[in-house]
Formats: C-alpha cells, sequence, structure tokens
C-alpha cells in the first residue's frame, strides 16, 4: 500500500487523512499535540469539563465534528497517529520524527504538510520581557488549560485573532485592559466590505464580538512601549490613539499578534519554491490550486495560505485527492470542483482580512535602534542596521553577521520584521531582502536522541 | 523572580480548577499543580516566570505556548531539558530553572 504521511492533525490534516482513508489508504498522521485538533480546534486534557460551546463558541459544531472523525478513524484502525511528535527533518522520502520514546525514521512514498502557522508578532520597545507573550498564547492557555496569562491582560496587535481572543477571555471573566488594534478603522471598513461580500456570516459574527468589546477596543492605534522591569514583567503600555494622543494603560501581562505566519519549514524541506505573497507580507509556499507542490508533495492548510479553519478543512481535502488521482485512483471530480469553488471563496475572505488588518510595517520600520528585535538572543535593531554595510541587504547574510534569524526560535518570530527594518535601510520592498533558508532540525533535539546508528535508524528504533 | 512570600503567580486559573492536584518540585521547593496542567502551567500559576533569558537581564516565561518559539525549556534535576508549554505535568517532578550544577555548562 502507499505509504502517506501527513504532517499536522488540525483542520487541513484531518480532512486528508479522512479522505485518504476513505479512498482505502491508510495515512500516518504525525503530530505535535497530545490529541488532535490543531491550534484553533485545540482540546484540552482529557480530565477537563469545559463543553465545546464554551471552548470553541459558534464554532463548536465544527471542532466538535472534526475531534469526533480523527478519534472514529484512529479507533477503526483507519489510520496511524503519532501524537507528541515533531517531524525535524525530511530527506529523500524519509521523515525524521522525535517523539516521546526519541527520533526514528518514517519512509513515505508521499507527503501532505498541514503544519499551520503561528502568530506574526511585531517588535515592540519591552516585548522580550517575562509576561509578554503571543496573542496565540493568550487563547491556547484560555483554551488548552483554563488559565488568564494575567490579572490585567493588554490585547495588541490586528487581525481576526485580536477580537476573538478579547471576547473569549472577556467570557471567560479573565481582566482585559486593553484592545489595542493597529489597523485603521479605514482599512477595517475597505477590507471588511470585501469579506462581507465573500462570507457575510462570518463577518457579522466577527462585528458582533467587537461590538462587546465596548470600550476597551481602539482602532489605528501606534505602539510606542511596553515599559517594566525585565525580570517582573509588564507595568504598563505606552501608545498613541488614532489622533495621535498619547495614552498609558497599565497592565501585567501583554499579548501581540499581527495575524498569521504560515509555519513553511517543513514544506521547504520538503522541495517547495516560495514566492513573496503582496496579500500577506510573507512568503509562501507554490502550489497549483489542489495544493500540489512537488513531485509526490501536497500542502494544505494555514501552512500553505492563511485561510482559516474553514479553508483548512476544504485545502485538506483538495490535497488527499490530488494525491488519489496522481497515485491513478479515481476521484470525485464534482466534489474535487465544489471544493475548489469553496476555496476561492475562502481565499477573497482573506484577501479582506489582509487588507482589513494589515502588517505594521511603517511601525517597525520606525523602530528605536535600542528596540529588542530577536527576542531569543536580545539583539537589537540597531544591531541589525549596523551589520547591513558588511552584510549587504539580504537576509540570510544579515543573518550570519547579526545572528537575527539564528536564535533558538530559527527566526519563526523575527525574520519578518527583520526584512522590514532592513528594507527600510536600504530603500527597497522586504520581498528583496530574500527569505531565510530553513534549516533542520526544524525544532530542538537533544544530542543522544540524534546520534542513532544507522541500522537503528533503518528499523525505525529510538537511539 | 522566583519570590516564594508572593502569593500567587503570573497565571491565573479562570476554569477547571477541581482537577486533582499534584504535587512537584521547582528550584527545590514544593509546589502543587493540578493534573492536566502543562509544566509551564503549574509552575507560572505559583511563580512569574520560569528561568533565567541568557542573552540579557531579564527573565522568561515563554512566550507562543505551542512549541514553536523554543522559550520556555527548562530543567529537570537529572539533567535532560523539557519544553514546560508542551509538556504534561507529573507527581514528583523534579524542576529546575537553572542547569544543574553537575551539568557541564560552556564558560562564556
Amino acid at each position: 500500500m502507499t505509504r502517506v504521511l501527513i504532517v499536522g492533525a488540525g483542520p487541513a490534516g484531518i480532512r486528508a487523512a479522512q479522505t485518504l482513508a476513505a479512498a482505502g489508504l491508510r495515512p500516518t498522521v504525525v503530530d505535535e499535540a497530545n490529541r488532535a485538533g490543531g491550534q484553533i480546534y485545540r482540546r484540552p486534557p482529557q480530565s477537563f469539563i469545559r463543553p465545546p460551546s464554551t471552548l470553541y463558541g459558534s464554532e463548536a459544531g465544527k471542532a466538535t465534528a472534526l475531534h469526533n472523525l480523527f478519534d472514529d478513524l484512529l479507533a477503526t484502525d483507519q489510520i496511524a497517529h503519532h501524537p507528541q511528535s515533531s517531524v525535524l527533518g525530511l530527506h529523500d522520502g524519509v521523515a525524521q520524527v522525535l517523539g516521546p520514546g526519541g527520533v526514528s525514521a518514517l519512509p513515505y512514498d508521499r507527503l501532505i504538510i498541514a503544519t499551520g502557522a503561528t502568530d506574526r508578532p511585531a517588535p515592540v520597545p519591552g516585548w522580550e520581557m517575562a509576561g509578554v507573550f503571543s496573542l496565540g498564547a493568550a487563547q491556547i492557555a484560555l483554551k488548552a488549560q483554563g488559565v488568564a496569562l494575567g490579572r490585567r491582560i493588554v490585547l495588541a496587535g490586528s487581525g481576526p485573532l485580536l477580537t476573538l481572543v478579547a471576547a473569549q477571555l472577556l467570557d471567560a471573566g479573565a481582566g482585559v485592559a486593553a484592545v489595542l488594534d493597529t489597523a485603521p478603522l479605514s482599512a477595517q471598513i475597505r477590507g471588511g466590505l470585501a469579506m462581507a461580500a465573500a462570507r457575510p456570516r462570518v463577518t457579522l459574527r466577527g462585528l458582533g464580538l467587537r461590538a462587546r468589546l465596548g470600550r476597551l477596543y481602539h482602532a489605528g492605534v501606534t505602539l510606542d512601549a511596553i515599559e517594566g522591569d525585565p525580570a517582573t514583567g509588564p507595568a504598563e503600555i505606552r501608545w498613541r490613539d488614532a489622533r495621535g494622543r498619547a495614552r498609558v494603560t497599565p497592565c501585567d501581562s501583554v499579548a501581540l499578534g499581527w495575524h498569521l505566519r504560515s509555519e513553511t519549514a517543513l514544506a521547504e524541506l520538503a522541495g517547495a519554491h516560495f514566492d513573496w505573497s503582496t496579500i500577506w507580507s510573507q512568503w509562501l509556499p507554490v502550489s497549483d490550486d489542489e495544493g500540489r507542490a512537488g513531485p509526490g508533495l501536497y500542502l494544505a492548510g494555514d501552512g500553505l495560505s492563511i485561510l482559516g479553519a474553514d479553508g483548512a478543512e476544504i485545502a485538506g481535502r483538495l490535497a488527499a485527492r490530488a494525491c488519489l488521482a496522481d497515485l491513478g485512483q479515481t476521484t470525485d471530480p464534482a466534489a474535487q470542483a465544489l471544493d475548489l469553488r469553496a476555496l476561492r471563496r475562502m481565499r477573497r475572505f482573506a484577501t479582506g482580512i489582509a487588507r482589513a488588518f494589515p502588517w505594521p510595517a511603517q511601525m517597525i520600520r520606525a523602530l528605536p535602534d535600542d528596540t529588542v528585535l530577536c527576542r531569543c538572543e536580545g539583539i537589537t535593531c540597531g544591531a541589525l542596521r549596523a551589520t547591513l554595510p558588511r552584510s549587504g541587504p539580504e537576509a540570510n547574510r544579515a543573518k550570519s553577521l547579526s545572528r537575527i534569524g539564528m536564535g533558538r526560535c530559527q527566526g519563526r518570530y523575527c525574520q519578518l520584521a527583520g526584512a522590514e527594518i532592513m528594507a527600510a535601510a536600504s530603500d527597497a520592498h522586504p520581498a528583496q531582502m530574500g527569505r531565510l533558508r530553513a534549516q533542520p532540525p526544524v525544532r530542538p533535539a537533544p544530542l543522544h536522541a540524534l546520534a542513532v546508528r544507522d541500522d537503528e535508524a533503518n528499523n525505525g528504533r529510538p537511539g | 523572580m522566583n519570590d516564594p512570600s508572593r502569593p500567587t503567580g503570573r497565571l491565573q486559573r479562570l476554569a477547571e480548577t477541581e482537577r486533582a492536584p499534584l504535587d512537584f518540585h521547582f528550584d527545590g521547593q514544593p509546589l502543587t499543580g493540578l493534573e492536566g496542567d502543562s509544566v509551564l502551567t503549574a509552575i507560572l500559576t505559583s511563580r512569574t516566570d520560569l528561568r533565567a533569558a541568557e542573552f540579557g537581564p531579564g527573565r522568561r516565561t515563554g512566550f507562543c505556548l505551542m512549541g514553536a518559539c523554543q522559550d520556555c525549556w527548562i530543567w529537570q534535576e537529572n539533567g535532560p531539558r523539557l519544553r514546560a508549554c508542551s509538556t504534561t505535568l507529573r507527581a514528583g517532578m523534579r524542576l529546575l530553572s537553572e542547569p544543574p550544577s553537575t551539568w557541564p555548562v560552556a564558560e562564556s
């Protein structure tokens, strides 16, 4: 039987697994979580009692359907599942997988990558201090652990998640001090019209959530600095409102995020090519409409194109059917055409989102020299600017000389801001700065796990 | 800072508080988490940070909580590190904010 490996068990990975299993294949699903679901439909541990309606709100039905589907595929042995496992690298049709028992080698014939996205934070002076988190972290803490990141939380950034997380925290009784959106209202209205044209109900639901934030919400803000003690964390955030007036909000925790950044390291190691997306202001893998990104390589979900959970379910099915078709299996062309049409609608909606909640390029370009750009290693914007005369405006050379992008997050949280800083100093576009090359292992691994003899690796046993 | 006189930690429990308690140690001091807590949750509901920053004066609390940023790696008394956000708390864990004193650390 053809060995299909699916990386990621979020909405895209689960739908891909279902589609392949229905065709009689038994795909292997590798996922970092204990329980399948992905981030947006992340499941708390089994002993937790909050119902899906509390955890997922209006999306409870979709979340539960995916969870039940995956559990059923597993219970009936239609899939193999490697939970708590990270793919570290891909080479010659073998995935190097780090799981609870160590590293093992998983050979595959076809690969479906559905690794989702992370937050896309922008640096703000003081963001390196304890108690500053990503926006997604605020949601994960609440959903998967039932905790708030602090007593007085400021949520700052832009994108649909900003409003959603704020509403979820308020519902759960958390102390939200302010919701600071850098997107001007004018952009939100322009993008919102495109969003409403593509998905009116979803757009209305978002407006409803926004209305519940009331006076906590501010649009068109500029973030100046998070002030506090590097050891104990934030005491206040300084910002300017849409009219430029200086404001200060006391807080003990800040969560930052400007929509999402595709997680593409494995796609790159698997041979995908990349283009700069002017819509998303980031590098995204190139694929055909069904997710084909190379020989035997298929991409789906937010790791391909940031269409959100509904789009990811569709893309997961599309990629799996493309894989089946390439294997010579008959697939349902009507279902594929229907999903392709649905995906186009998701793309129109997502384009509206990108317009409504833009990446704060100007705010980043104006960051002072002493602002930390790489929060892993405390490297400042000034250090990167000082590197440019020697490195030239190219991301990988600047990384070699400045270490921007070389820290433990492997550039996930500084690459895009770094490109903005370099582009500003070079009077160029961030796309001209090039793209940081992905390097295996894409997750840290202990040396003893990697020190495996060839014969053991080939038997798939931990070292 | 790990000030044991502070009554509560950084994270605030909002729900799911009826779970069984689990005892563990952090920097030699007894702490209690709840069954199903991540190591990060268990520590930060009693403490305000996980570890010192390696490249600055500050402390660290984790950042992404989804295993992507690698900010929340801490130590176990028997040596190996773990990622606090993606490791489930087990009773009796003995955790450290810095490497065990017997651990070989490169001179900076």
